[in-house]
C-alpha cells in the first residue's frame, strides 16, 4: 500500500480498502523503521493520528475533502507549522514554535492531508547535500538498495556496511528521502537554486519547481526572496499535478504571488508530443557531466523524437555565468534575510547581557553554522557601498541577460527544454564532504539555478523508471 | 545597531572600542591567540586565489555590519575565494542592460485594502521570546545608554 501513488491510495481510501488511521499508522511505523535515514527532524505522531481520525470521520459520512484527504504528507522544516517546532535545521531556531501555518501547509491541511512530520535539510536551506544541518546528514534510501549493496560488495570487502552511504542531495533531502522511502505520498520542499530538484534526482523521485509567483511563500522562512519557491516532491508526475492544483494561486499574504486566477487542470492520460518542440541547450553539455547522465539525456531526447516531437539544439549563451551571478545575488539577499535573527523576538539567545551589539553578535555566532555565517559575510561584502555597483548591481544585470536567454528561446518556438538535473548520480557522503559547501553548491547547482533566476517552472523525473 | 550609527562620534569611538574588546576577548577565549599578530600581517599574504581585498579594516567593518564574526583563518580565506569567484562577472558585457530586481517586474504589485483583518496576538508572539516583561521584549542596553 505504501508504495502506491497518491492517486491510487486516495482511491483506496475512497473505496474503503484502507482507513486513514490504518494508513497513518503504517507510515508512522515505517518512519520508525527508517529512522536511520534521519529524514525527519520532528515526527508529529499525535497530530497525524488526530488528523487521520478526523479524515476517517469525513469518509464515513461521505464528506471527503478530495484527493488529498487522509493522505500522509511531510513538510520541509523551513515551513512554519503552527504548534510544531520549526528549526530550519539550525541552532538559531531550535525550540522555535511558530504561531501560524505557512499558507501552503494550511492549504494541505484544509484539504485533509495528514502531516507526518518536518523533514531534515541543510541549515537554512543552504547547501546541496542535506549534510550541513545541526541534526546531522540525511541518508539516501537508495544506499540500502540491493543494487547499491551489490555494487559496493564488488568494489571493497571488509568495510563497515554503513560507512559508504550516499547523500540525498539538497537542500530538501529529508523531504526527498521521506517520499522515496514510502513514509509519505508527497512532501514539500523549497527551491532557490535547485533545492527540490537536486535531491529529487538523487533519490529517484519527481521534483517540481513552480514558476515564481504561482505558489505562496508566506510562512516559508526566506533565503532569497526573489528566487525562493515552495517545491513539490512525489513519486510520479500525476501526483505532483494533484498537489500543485491544491497549492497554486494568489495569496493576499504574499504580495509576490501573481493575481491571475489559476484554472483547475488535469494532465492528459496519454501525452501527445507531436506538436511539441523540445530544446536541448548546448551549453549544458558540461565536461563534468558523467557519461551515465549524458546517456540518459540522450535516450530521453531520442524517445521524444521517436514519438513525433521536434528536438532541436538551442543556446543559452550566459549559462556559464549563471552560477557566479546566483552566488552574488544569493549571498546578498541572505545577508539581508538573516539580519532578523538577533535573539530578541524569537529563536536562540545567548547569555551575554553587556550590550545589544554584543548580545546580537554572540547569539548569531552560537546560532549559525559556518556556511550561514560565510554567506552572510560574503553578502555584506558585496553590499558595501564601494562594491554595490560592481557586484550586486552587476549581478542583477547579468540576471536579466540570463532571463532573456530563456525568453528568447521560448519565443523562438521552443515549448520545453530538456536538460539533466545533476552532473552525476548520488555520491557517497565521505566523498561529498571532501569539498566545502560553497564549492559543492557551485558545482551541483549548475543545471538548476538558472531557471530560478529567470523564474520559470522546472520539473524533474527520474530517468531509470 | 542604528543607535551605534547615529551616536555622536566620541560615543561611536567608545562603542567601537568596547565592541572590539568584547570580540578580542571572545577570540582569546576561543584559543586564537595568533589571531592578533596574524591580522596585522594579513595584507602581506600573496596567494593566486586571493584577491587581497579582505584587509584587516574590511574584516572589522564586515564584522560590525553583519554582527557575525569571522572566527577563523579559514573563514577569511573562504571570503577571499568567494570574492575571486564573484570577480568573474567582470567578463560579462552589461552595457545598456538594466538591473533585474524581480522576475515579476512587468506586473503591478498587489495591494490589499487598508483594513485590519487580524492581530491581537501579542501573547502568542511574546511566548517565543526568551526575555519579556509584560508586553515588552527585553534587550540589554544599547551603546547610548
Amino acid at each position: 500500500m505504501l508504495g502506491r501513488t497518491l492517486r491510487e491510495v486516495s482511491t483506496a481510501l475512497k473505496q474503503g480498502h484502507i482507513t486513514p488511521t490504518e494508513l497513518c499508522q503504517k507510515c508512522l511505523s515505517l518512519i520508525k523503521k527508517t529512522k536511520f535515514l534521519n529524514a525527519y527532524i520532528t515526527v508529529s505522531e499525535e497530530v497525524a493520528l488526530k488528523q487521520a481520525e478526523e479524515s476517517e470521520k469525513r469518509y464515513k459520512k461521505g464528506h471527503s475533502l478530495g484527493d488529498l484527504d487522509g493522505i500522509p504528507v511531510a513538510v520541509k522544516d523551513n515551513f512554519s507549522t503552527s504548534s510544531i517546532e520549526t528549526t530550519c535545521a539550525s541552532n538559531m531556531l531550535k525550540g522555535y514554535v511558530p504561531p501560524y501555518n505557512a499558507t501552503v501547509v494550511q492549504k494541505l491541511l484544509d484539504k485533509g492531508a495528514v502531516l507526518m512530520g518536518k523533514t531534515n535539510l541543510d541549515e537554512f536551506a543552504m547547501g546541496s547535500g542535506s549534510t550541513d544541518g545541526v541534526f546531522g546528514p540525511v541518508k539516501n534510501p537508495w544506499s540500502y538498495s540491493k543494487q547499491y549493496r551489490e555494487k559496493r560488495k564488488q568494489k571493497a570487502h571488509g568495510e563497515n556496511e554503513d560507512s559508504n552511504w550516499l547523500i540525498t542531495g539538497g537542500s530538501s533531502g529529508g523531504s526527498a528521502a521521506a517520499v522515496a522511502a514510502f513514509t509519505c505520498f508527497a512532501a514539500l520542499g523549497s527551491d532557490t537554486g535547485g533545492s527540490t530538484r537536486n535531491p529529487a534526482a538523487h533519490c529517484g523521485v519527481v521534483g517540481f519547481k513552480p514558476s515564481y509567483g504561482l505558489v505562496s511563500r508566506h510562512g516559508l522562512i526566506p533565503l532569497v526572496n526573489s528566487m525562493d519557491v515552495p517545491g513539490i516532491l512525489t513519486r510520479c508526475v500525476d501526483d505532483a499535478a494533484i498537489v500543485l492544483g491544491m497549492l497554486a494561486g494568489h495569496d493576499p499574504k504574499d504580495s509576490t504571488t501573481i493575481q491571475d486566477p489559476v484554472k483547475p487542470f488535469t494532465l492528459p492520460t496519454s501525452a501527445d508530443v507531436n506538436k511539441l518542440c523540445i530544446g536541448i541547450p548546448k551549453e549544458y553539455l558540461a565536461p563534468e557531466l558523467s557519461s551515465e547522465v549524458r546517456s540518459f539525456w540522450s535516450k530521453a531526447a531520442n524517445l521524444f523524437e521517436s514519438e513525433g516531437a521536434k528536438v532541436i539544439e538551442v543556446s543559452l549563451p550566459h549559462t556559464s555565468y549563471s552560477i557566479v551571478c546566483y552566488h552574488v545575488l544569493c549571498t546578498s539577499e541572505v545577508a539581508s534575510n538573516m539580519a532578523r535573527f538577533d535573539g530578541l523576538e524569537y529563536g536562540h539567545r545567548c547569555d551575554i547581557n553587556v550590550s545589544t551589539e554584543a548580545m546580537y553578535a554572540a547569539t548569531r555566532r552560537e546560532g549559525f553554522n559556518d556556511v550561514v555565517r560565510g554567506r552572510i559575510l560574503s553578502g555584506n561584502f558585496f553590499l558595501l557601498k564601494e562594491n554595490y555597483e560592481n557586484y550586486f548591481i552587476k549581478a542583477q544585470k547579468v540576471r536579466r541577460l540570463i532571463a532573456n536567454d530563456f525568453v528568447n528561446v521560448f519565443n523562438s518556438g521552443v515549448d520545453v527544454l530538456l536538460t539533466p538535473t545533476t552532473l552525476s548520480e548520488a555520491v557517497p557522503y565521505l566523498e561529498f564532504i571532501k569539498e566545502d559547501n560553497r564549492t559543492r553548491s557551485a558545482q551541483d547547482d549548475i543545471f538548476t539555478q538558472a531557471v530560478n533566476m529567470a523564474g520559470f517552472l522546472s520539473c524533474l523525473q527520474d530517468c531509470q523508471q | 545597531m542604528s543607535s551605534l550609527l547615529s551616536a555622536p562620534s566620541a560615543l561611536r569611538e567608545d562603542a567601537l572600542r568596547r565592541l572590539k574588546r568584547e570580540m578580542w576577548a571572545r577570540a582569546v577565549k576561543l584559543g586564537l591567540r595568533s589571531w592578533v599578530g596574524w591580522r596585522r600581517g594579513f595584507t602581506s599574504k600573496a596567494d593566486p586565489q586571493r584577491s587581497g581585498r579582505v584587509t584587516a579594516e574590511v574584516i572589522e567593518h564586515l564584522e560590525r555590519l553583519a554582527l557575525v564574526d569571522f572566527g577563523s583563518l579559514e573563514a577569511v580565506a573562504r571570503l577571499e575565494k568567494a570574492i575571486a569567484f564573484a570577480d568573474r562577472l567582470r567578463a560579462v558585457d552589461t552595457d545598456g542592460v538594466e538591473p533585474m530586481e524581480s522576475v515579476l517586474e512587468d506586473r503591478c504589485l498587489y495591494l490589499r485594502s487598508d483594513n485590519v483583518v487580524e492581530g491581537n496576538c501579542a501573547e502568542e508572539l511574546l511566548q517565543n521570546a526568551h526575555r519579556v516583561v509584560e508586553e515588552y521584549f527585553v534587550a540589554p542596553p544599547g551603546v547610548n545608554d
